[in-house]
């Protein structure tokens, strides 16, 4: 599983960083800066809450 | 269905024919290229052979991806093969040439349109679709006219067995990418969207949709009549056939040219009258190419491949040489900043990071860059690139960073002493005409 | 009426009154929380995510205050209002129009609040344009509170109802300002429709439910209005 942004529905609420610092930087204008390895099973419960969490739905959650 | 004599030995192969002035009309394109074939019924069931063809002869995509073409056909058959109620595909003509220093596509419309339709139509046959879009640019009014007029001579003449509908693209620079225009024939606006799912699963109207440049559609058009070694021909191994470059800049004779694919860049500036002036640099693929220095075009070849040592390529058949007389600085400048009005404005790296890196140049220009500009730069380059729905950032983030290195000295030269008298000339890289001149003030 | 039925329907009484009072506050807790969250309010102790869960468990928590108030206004024998009414606005017999506002009012938050539960099948885009609907239900609650409660007249009540008009009009006005001159058009709007929502509410207030024979005016049947001072009397001697 692995950590995806879309970049257009993306409108930089940050709520994703807040909740998953682990994996989730935000750059200088607000967006997400994702680290793209595979999400390690102990992170798995916070990223999909971090999913849920945001306004726009541009985080996504994706299976290999 | 080859006529192996009518199979031209050499060039030219799609600019046979090419009239002095207006277009090719359908009986004088018959004549020269011979009947469309795969038009009888028999010959319909030879899609899958036609695949076949265009996989032998290794037809690559001519919009700047080079994406194997066969490759394409095979998986928008596929993806058509999978969709409940069997869902027919539909074909785009991409004729929309976004990038100001190409003309191939408005050319072969302009000039040579029943080409660009019969390879449409062909593309069309092998996948099963039973439409084909052609997509034009909304300021392409002669190609507009041509394709419309050639339109109704394939009607007169008992029309091509589906339906061909035209498609105005509004002028902007990411109009034409292929996400942008499945948004536009969709009914949505000319702006990318997210991918997956990509055109060929989910594209116009939720069908499986093809899009091919306009002058792959014609290389197609050729190779199912004369086949696939008569294509390979001319041209490498690894990318064969002909190609249509544009060479603009600082040449006697800009224009659209066909080229062997590998020919030499030199050999192909001399065709075209030679430089007008000692060439700084050469830019290869258009505004989201690279930069080389100009003391390497004795070794650049006209193919990806080779190109690739200098960390370029050819995109849609771009290259523009950029005189000693201009300034550099001042170009790149002004291309930047209007690639940052060109992003579509979805994303936010690429909205905020093209035009923090176009300010942050203009001031360079200027002078009145603060310390540290160099980092910032690269930094914004490294956040906009790959951070965007499609590939806008990454393009101009390669011209951009191509550009510092190439005219390092220019630049450092401009931090130091501001604006230099190359300035206030005329630009040489074309900008579409309702571009400010940010530089230029 | 026997005493324990009194009491039991004194109960109902009381609690139909007091969670809608509490339903009310917490709709508008929430609509500020929302307000909040469109604005991108945050600080070190209140981050995003903070606010957008307090939104979400507070606009849940006031369904389930108003699912109380509905059942308890319905189980009270006092005045006959059945369980359609809650849903259907205007058909009741028992003031009808301000009761029908109730309907109407609940009506929204369970648009609102079923379409947030499923909002990912729904698409973003659907899901924010009934969520719209919020900002019709608050103001219709209002004044349900303000013209279906018999008590109006008590401090505690118009307390309340101001306190949650002053909350909503702080909300809206800063989030309305921030940002001008920006979407001016629509910011203006938003700040129009409360300043005359506000004003309604002073030029209304005085000559309706606080005047004089509201209880009659509002639609409450004749066969309850004399038990209405009755009842009331007797409760408050019960405390």
């Amino acid at each position: 599983m692995r950590l995806k942004v879309n970049p257009i529905a993306c409108e930089a609420h940050g709520m994703c960083a807040e909740l998953l610092p682990e994996r989730i930087a935000l750059d200088e204008w607000g967006y997400p800066i994702l680290d793209e390895r595979p999400l390690p099973p102990e992170l798995t419960a916070l990223a999909k809450r971090a999913a849920e969490a945001c306004p726009t739905f541009a985080l996504l959650i994706e299976r290999d | 269905m080859s006529t192996p004599e009518r199979a031209p030995a050499g060039l030219p192969r799609l600019l046979a024919g090419m009239p002095e002035h207006g277009a090719l009309g359908l009986a004088d394109h018959r004549a020269i290229h011979g009947e469309l074939p795969y038009g009888t019924r028999r010959e319909r069931r030879g899609a899958g052979e036609l695949v076949e063809l265009v996989e032998q002869a290794g037809l690559r995509g001519r919009g700047g991806a080079a994406f194997p073409v066969a490759r394409k056909l095979r998986a928008v058959t596929a993806a058509a093969g999978r969709t409940p109620l069997g869902k027919r595909p539909i074909v785009l003509a991409n004729a929309s040439e976004g990038e100001p220093a190409s003309g191939k596509d408005r050319l072969l419309l302009e000039s040579l349109p029943h080409l660009v339709l019969d390879g449409g139509v062909l593309a069309a046959r092998a996948v099963g679709a039973d439409e084909l879009i052609v997509c034009v640019d909304e300021s392409a009014g002669a190609a507009l006219r041509s394709l419309t007029r050639a339109l109704s001579e394939r009607e007169r003449a008992g029309g091509d067995g589906l339906r061909i509908a035209i498609q105005i693209v509004p002028h902007g620079y990411v109009s034409g990418q292929e996400s942008a225009l499945v948004n536009l024939c969709s009914g949505g606006p000319a702006k990318p969207t997210l991918t997956p799912p990509m055109p060929f699963q989910r594209g116009v109207r939720r069908r499986p949709t093809l899009i091919n440049n306009a002058e792959t559609l014609a290389q197609l058009a050729l190779i199912a009549r004369h086949g696939s070694r008569w294509f390979r021909a001319l041209g490498t191994p690894a990318e064969p056939g002909s190609g249509l470059v544009t060479l603009s800049g600082a040449i006697a004779y800009p224009g659209v040219y066909e080229i062997e694919q590998g020919a030499p860049l030199p050999a192909l500036i001399e065709a075209a009258g030679g430089s007008t002036s000692s060439v700084r640099a050469v830019l290869l693929g258009g505004y989201g190419g690279t930069w080389v220095d100009g003391v390497a075009i004795p070794q650049l070849a006209l193919a990806n491949e080779q190109l690739a040592a200098h960390g370029a390529s050819l995109g849609a058949g771009v290259v523009v040489l950029l005189s000693e007389q201009a300034c550099p600085v001042a170009e790149v400048a002004r291309v930047t900043r209007w690639l940052a009005t060109q992003s579509a404005g979805q994303c936010g790296p690429c909205v905020h990071g093209l035009d923090a890196i176009a300010g942050a140049i203009e001031a360079l220009a200027h002078a009145a860059a603060t310390a540290g500009v160099g980092e910032r730069i690269a930094r914004w380059c490294s956040l906009a690139n790959g951070r965007g729905a499609c590939r806008h950032p990454d393009g101009a983030v390669r011209f951009i960073t191509s550009g510092l290195e190439v005219f390092a000295e220019e630049f450092a030269d401009h931090a130091r002493h501001g604006r230099c008298e190359a300035c206030a000339s005329a630009p040489e890289l074309p900008l579409p005409d309702d571009v400010a001149l940010a530089v230029a003030a | 009426m026997t005493p324990i039925d009194a009491v039991a329907s004194s109960t109902y009484w009381y609690l139909t009154r007091s969670t809608g009072a509490v339903a009310l506050l917490l709709l508008t807790l929430s609509l500020a929380l929302g307000i909040a969250g469109v604005s991108r309010f945050s600080s070190p102790r209140w981050p995003r995510f903070v606010l957008d869960s307090l939104h979400r468990n507070v606009s849940l928590l006031a369904l389930a205050f108003l699912l109380v108030h509905i059942v308890t206004a319905v189980l009270d024998s006092f005045a006959p209002i059945s369980l359609i009414d809650a849903f259907v606005p205007f058909a009741g017999s028992y003031r009808p129009f301000w009761l029908g506002l109730g309907a109407i009012s609940f009506d929204l938050l369970l648009a609102v609040t079923l379409t947030s539960l499923v909002r990912r099948r729904l698409g973003y885009g659907a899901w924010r344009a009934t969520h719209w609907l919020a900002y019709a239900c608050w103001p219709i609650a209002l004044l349900h509170g303000l013209g279906t409660g018999s008590d109006v007249k008590s401090a505690w009540l118009l307390g309340l109802s101001i306190a949650c008009l002053a909350i909503v009009g702080l909300a809206v006005g800063v989030r309305a300002i921030a940002g001008w001159p920006e979407h001016a058009r629509v910011r203006g709007a938003a700040l129009g429709a409360t300043a005359a929502f506000a004003l309604f509410l002073v030029l209304w207030l005085p000559g309706g439910p606080l005047g004089h024979g509201w209880a009659q005016r509002s639609g409450t049947p004749a066969s309850l209005l004399g038990h209405a001072t009755t009842h009331t009397t007797s409760a408050k001697a019960g405390r």
